[in-house]
């Protein structure tokens, strides 16, 4: 490989890039766009959820737990009703997601038979909110009974101390405020990296040919080698400036802990860019239109890492036979190094198994690239 | 000094079961300007692009450079220069930019790009257009910039697809007087051109009809190829004239141009007499006769309709 030439075609693509308003914005507004949107819209938890409350017993003890719905910032109680199919319809109209319904003998079965139900109806559509509504509805409600059994202990002359209910505390490392923006926004650096990469690198060798100015370049010397180094080189330059701008961007705009070091989060991009780089060059041979390419390549990169590499769908909830396609889903590596670079501070030596997995398919992409482009009009 | 820079011999190549180049063979020795000269369709651009070793060949042996193209087209790349028929450079690069590109990929020196693009550019009067955006340059200025980048390497072959099509005359005349300083050189140029007149100033010409070679030499040669005499019958309405002619004894060929007939006879003294004859019986209007040197174009034409040894199918 003759460094004189790649280098020539590198700075020329450079340019071509710098003067292009499409691949610019691609390069440069595309990442942040994508960044602000995924970071702001993609959150997974459920706050100010909205509450119908059907308090059919309207005593001191049901008021004081319709408190603390309101209380918690996951809830809103929006509106009090006095029926239910007041309630149906609001949950039917999307007027509210929960609907509380404390029954008639409440008190009365608190005080007798300790123990007693308060009926809640979820909106079920989207059952990712539903799960999340009901999780932080049985919170509230079990911290309310034990605060009552507590009282009740009280009144009965045992001390505090002997009745301290057993309680889990849970400790979540990493992620201790169990927020989701830090589960998802290291993705997105994934998401950033797939889509300007394989948008880019599908349209080089595809726009030569429809420029005509393919013919001139493939009788030069320049060797199918360098012209693919050389064309790919500076998305791969282009690629690292734009996961540093989203680094940047995650830590100093959204406060997302970065706690492993950035040369790491450098390396194992780099990787990553090798595998999308290679896949949308490959498929821009193989078109000939910048296009075809560009969808195409959108499809192979794009789909797998939004949906298949864990960046927003836990892989651990997958069913089974999902769960096993991921594992040839090169963005899973990926992500799953930056999750652990951006949250557990990671090093290289703790991300072995994704860098070797990522190495590997580097270097098998790394291969059919070298080999996809002839120097032939035919 | 006779040394053949470039040796094809029974080059075919077929598209689509059909044949865009047919059996061909033929020489070009050092320092010589060889026209590639045929219609649209006649093989020209198939026959550039396979010696460029940019298209692969059905059959044949290419020698160029003394490098086998058909078996080892990348090794002739850095010796030739390749300039395509349509422009291939690139639109968004400025003129200074795309000199650099191809320097760079045919590892000239800067030092010597700088010397031989300012020399070009000067010949070529473009000059002032350096920082200029190749996309925004005129037809004629981007051939030239063609040819700047296919020149600022010292190829041994030179090799141009029909490189003044679309040209002004003016731009014409410069690529050339450039051509012409690259023979003296030694330099090698096959050059294909669409234009009959423009092949009378190449060294040797190659004529090709359906992919196949018609004749090959000097444009002297060619014209001695004609027996007969070129006549020009001026004519408001050639094409009657010529359905009215066909047919006629001693009538070698006949060729519309313009407002004249040109048609080649075997003996002017004895057919002259004859034709306006035939053209006073048929009733029309008759212009003035009169000989004239044959151009390539009539001998092309006297080729094609029927005169020239057929392939052998």
């Amino acid at each position: 490989m003759n460094l004189r030439r790649t280098v020539a075609i590198g700075r020329k693509e450079f340019i071509q890039v710098r003067r292009d308003p499409r691949s610019f914005m691609i390069a440069v507004l595309l990442p942040l766009i994508q960044i602000l949107l995924l970071g702001y819209g993609a959150r997974l938890d459920a706050e100010h959820i909205p509450v119908y409350v059907y308090d059919q017993e309207g005593s001191q003890n049901s008021q004081a737990l319709l408190k603390r719905f309101q209380a918690s910032r996951y809830f809103d109680v929006v509106k009090v009703v006095n029926n239910y199919p007041a309630l149906a319809r609001a949950i039917d109209a999307d007027q509210c997601k929960l609907g509380v319904v404390i029954p008639w003998d409440f008190s009365e079965r608190l005080s007798d038979a300790h123990h007693t139900e308060v009926q809640a109806l979820v909106d079920g559509t989207d059952d990712n909110s539903a799960q999340l509504a009901i999780g932080y509805a049985q919170a509230v409600v079990s911290a309310y009974s034990s605060d009552i059994q507590l009282k009740w202990f009280a009144t009965q002359g045992v001390s505090q101390q002997a009745v301290q209910p057993l309680s889990v505390d849970y400790r979540t490392w990493f992620n201790e405020e169990l927020d989701s923006k830090n589960f998802i926004i290291p993705g997105t650096v994934a998401m950033v990296m797939a889509l300007m990469g394989a948008l880019l690198s599908s349209l080089t060798i595809a726009r030569e040919w429809e420029r005509g100015t393919m013919e001139q370049l493939i009788a030069t010397p320049a060797t199918a080698t360098e012209i693919m180094v050389g064309k790919l080189v500076p998305y791969l330059i282009i690629g690292l400036g734009d996961a540093g701008l989203c680094t940047a961007f995650a830590v100093g705009w959204f406060g997302v802990p970065f706690r492993g070091s950035f040369g790491t989060m450098l390396f194992v991009t780099g990787l990553f860019l090798i595998v999308i780089l290679g896949i949308g060059y490959m498929i821009s041979v193989a078109t000939k239109s910048q296009l075809g390419a560009s969808q195409y390549a959108l499809l192979v990169t794009l789909l797998p890492t939004s949906m298949l590499s864990g960046f927003a769908f836990p892989i651990d909830q997958m069913p089974a036979p999902i769960r096993a396609i991921t594992y040839i889903v090169y963005s899973r590596y990926y992500v799953s190094a930056l999750k652990a670079i951006f949250l557990a501070g990671s090093g290289i030596r703790d991300l072995a198994p994704e860098i070797v997995a990522m190495v590997v398919y580097a270097g098998v992409i790394g291969f059919f690239a070298t080999r996809a482009f002839r120097k032939s009009l035919q | 000094m006779n040394e053949a820079v470039v040796q094809v011999d029974g080059l075919s190549k077929l598209f689509g079961g059909k044949p865009a180049v047919d059996n061909l063979s033929f020489t070009v020795q050092r320092g010589e300007i060889l026209g590639l000269v045929g219609p649209d369709g006649a093989g020209k651009t198939t026959t550039l692009r396979i010696l460029a070793g940019v298209l692969p060949a059905d059959s044949g042996t290419v020698l160029v450079a003394g490098q086998d193209v058909i078996h080892e087209p990348e090794a002739v790349k850095s010796r030739i220069s390749y300039m395509p028929q349509h422009f291939g450079l690139y639109e968004d690069l400025t003129v200074d930019e795309n000199i650099r590109f191809y320097a760079d990929l045919f590892e000239v020196s800067a030092k010597v790009r700088e010397q031989r693009s300012g020399e070009l550019l000067d010949a070529c009067a473009m000059t002032p257009f350096r920082r200029r955006l190749a996309g925004q340059l005129s037809g004629g200025m981007k051939r030239k910039l063609g040819l700047v980048c296919a020149l600022i390497h010292t190829p041994e072959v030179l090799l141009l697809d029909e490189p003044t099509t679309g040209v002004d005359p003016v731009s014409r005349r410069e690529l050339w007087s450039i051509l012409y300083t690259l023979v003296f050189q030694g330099v090698t140029v096959l050059i294909s051109t669409a234009y009959f007149d423009e092949a009378e100033r190449c060294h040797r010409l190659l004529l090709l009809h359906q992919g196949y070679g018609l004749f090959c030499g000097t444009p002297a040669e060619l014209k001695g190829r004609l027996p007969g005499t070129v006549l020009s019958i001026a004519s408001s309405e050639p094409r009657r004239l010529r359905a009215a002619l066909t047919g006629a004894d001693g009538l070698l060929s006949a060729m519309a141009m313009g407002d004249a007939l040109h048609v080649v006879v075997d003996n002017p003294e004895r057919r002259v007499p004859e034709l306006r004859e035939r053209l006073r019986a048929a009733g029309l209007a008759l212009g003035e006769i009169a000989a004239m040197g044959a151009t390539v174009e009539d001998v092309f034409v006297y080729m094609v309709s029927g005169h020239a040894p057929e392939r052998g199918n």
